[in-house]
């Protein structure tokens, strides 16, 4: 993201560019599983967009059609109320990879 | 005309990705419906809080529309300036008299129970047209989990916090609902977000209504209720269910219950999986789950009672 100076900035702290908080990845503190989207069980109830508080579940043309990993936290709201009797979307482990110097 | 999720998922969202909120967090979930309930521009009033902190870290912000921040206690007032001012434009005639906007004022239980709560009883005096929506997580979870007076009874907060000489918060929780119910405005509700449904009609109520209207939602925090955050929705539901979070609403004064549970589970079932309640599951904590059942009992009768009177 550019950093504004203070020619460019609009006084009084206004924030003019409505929605751009899209450029902050929440997926990249994702919890060390993540949910998998399996479209064959899928009946399109949109549930797990519904439970998403990520905004994560892709729509395309009226239809889920997967999940989107840059936002994604792995809360797994979405596979746990997901009502199709094959779950629709399953949550796997995930490898965590820490920032350089990090440990855990 | 009941609503489809697939035709609310192509609508343009308010609240966008990119927020900061905790994993499993009940506040995207909320505002997600409630900001679909209306088609015309919304301009929000957002009290410090979990909503605000998350959304707005600046250079960014996660709101795709008109937004103003207030401090704690003023949300309600900043809506209701923003409504008068609009009015007053209106009569001036510097904006079309058809223009449509709606005020949505927006605060935590912190927010509303406690510090926003003057502003609040104001504005609706006043009659000012706005949507006050209080997200109801019980604690102050944004500064740490402190104890607010949405609270219930025997929860462990930072500031009352379960030991040997103490059972956790020993008050009961205000009842907020009724206490905006009192103030005779046009709408009052009191939803949750697994019954999505209920949540949006009682949003899009709250907007078409003239007049001031108020939404109470609870709102599910893994953070500080401490539970497994995939299990949050059934939380919600099982709260429903053992009547420890009614949904109802108040129109014009009569009472009207939206969910009455089939069989009313004993309310052990929603304190279990919380962590926050996990010291009364101790054999000298006893008394307090007692106590707690006493009160959940009592209110939900109250509330009976007050819907039968109403003739719902």
């Amino acid at each position: 993201m550019k950093k504004e100076t203070w020619k460019e900035l609009p006084t009084g702290t206004v924030n003019i560019h409505a929605g751009n908080s899209v450029s902050n990845l929440t997926g990249t503190w994702r919890s060390g599983r993540r949910p998998e989207f399996i479209e064959k069980n899928c009946i399109q109830c949109f549930f797990c967009w519904l439970f998403c508080p990520h905004f994560a579940i892709l729509v395309k043309d009226g239809k889920v059609t997967g999940i989107n990993y840059d936002y994604c936290t792995g809360c797994g709201l979405c596979a746990e109320e997901c009502p199709t009797k094959e779950k629709s979307i399953v949550m796997v482990k995930e490898e965590i990879k820490l920032a350089e110097g990090r440990k855990k | 005309m009941a609503v489809k999720l697939k035709d609310l998922a192509q609508m343009e969202d308010k609240l966008v990705a990119g927020h900061g909120m905790c994993l499993g967090c009940g506040i995207p979930l909320i505002f997600k419906m409630i900001l679909r309930a209306t088609e015309d521009p919304i301009v929000v009033a957002n009290a410090t809080g979990c909503l605000e902190v998350c959304t707005t870290i600046f250079p960014r912000t996660a709101w795709n529309c008109m937004w103003v921040h207030s401090a704690f206690e003023n949300a309600a007032a900043t809506a209701a300036g923003v409504e008068a001012m609009f009015k007053a434009l209106k009569n001036k005639g510097k904006i079309p008299a058809d223009k449509k906007i709606k005020f949505l004022a927006v605060g935590g239980d912190g927010g509303t129970y406690d510090i926003g709560i003057q502003s609040l009883s104001g504005a609706m005096e006043r009659g000012h047209d706005i949507v006050y929506v209080c997200y109801d997580n019980n604690v102050y979870a944004n500064t740490g989990g402190q104890r607010s007076s949405a609270t219930p009874l025997g929860a462990s907060a930072t500031t009352s916090p379960a030991g040997s000489k103490s059972p956790g918060k020993v008050q009961k929780k205000k009842d907020l609902t009724k206490i905006l119910v009192a103030h005779n405005i046009p709408y009052v509700a009191q939803a949750s977000p697994h019954r999505w449904q209920d949540l949006y009609n009682k949003a899009k109520k709250a907007f078409e209504v003239e007049g001031p209207a108020f939404l109470n939602v609870l709102c599910l925090c893994p953070t500080e209720w401490k539970y497994d955050e995939s299990q949050g929705i059934k939380l919600a539901q099982l709260a429903a269910d053992t009547c420890a979070w009614p949904l109802y609403e108040v129109e014009n004064g009569k009472y009207k219950i939206n969910y009455k549970p089939k069989e009313k589970k004993p309310v052990l079932e929603w304190l279990k999986p919380q962590g926050r309640f996990r010291h009364l599951f101790k054999e000298e904590n006893a008394w307090m789950l007692e106590a707690i059942q006493k009160e959940v009992d009592r209110d939900w009768e109250d509330l009976n009672k007050l819907a039968e009177i109403s003739g719902a």
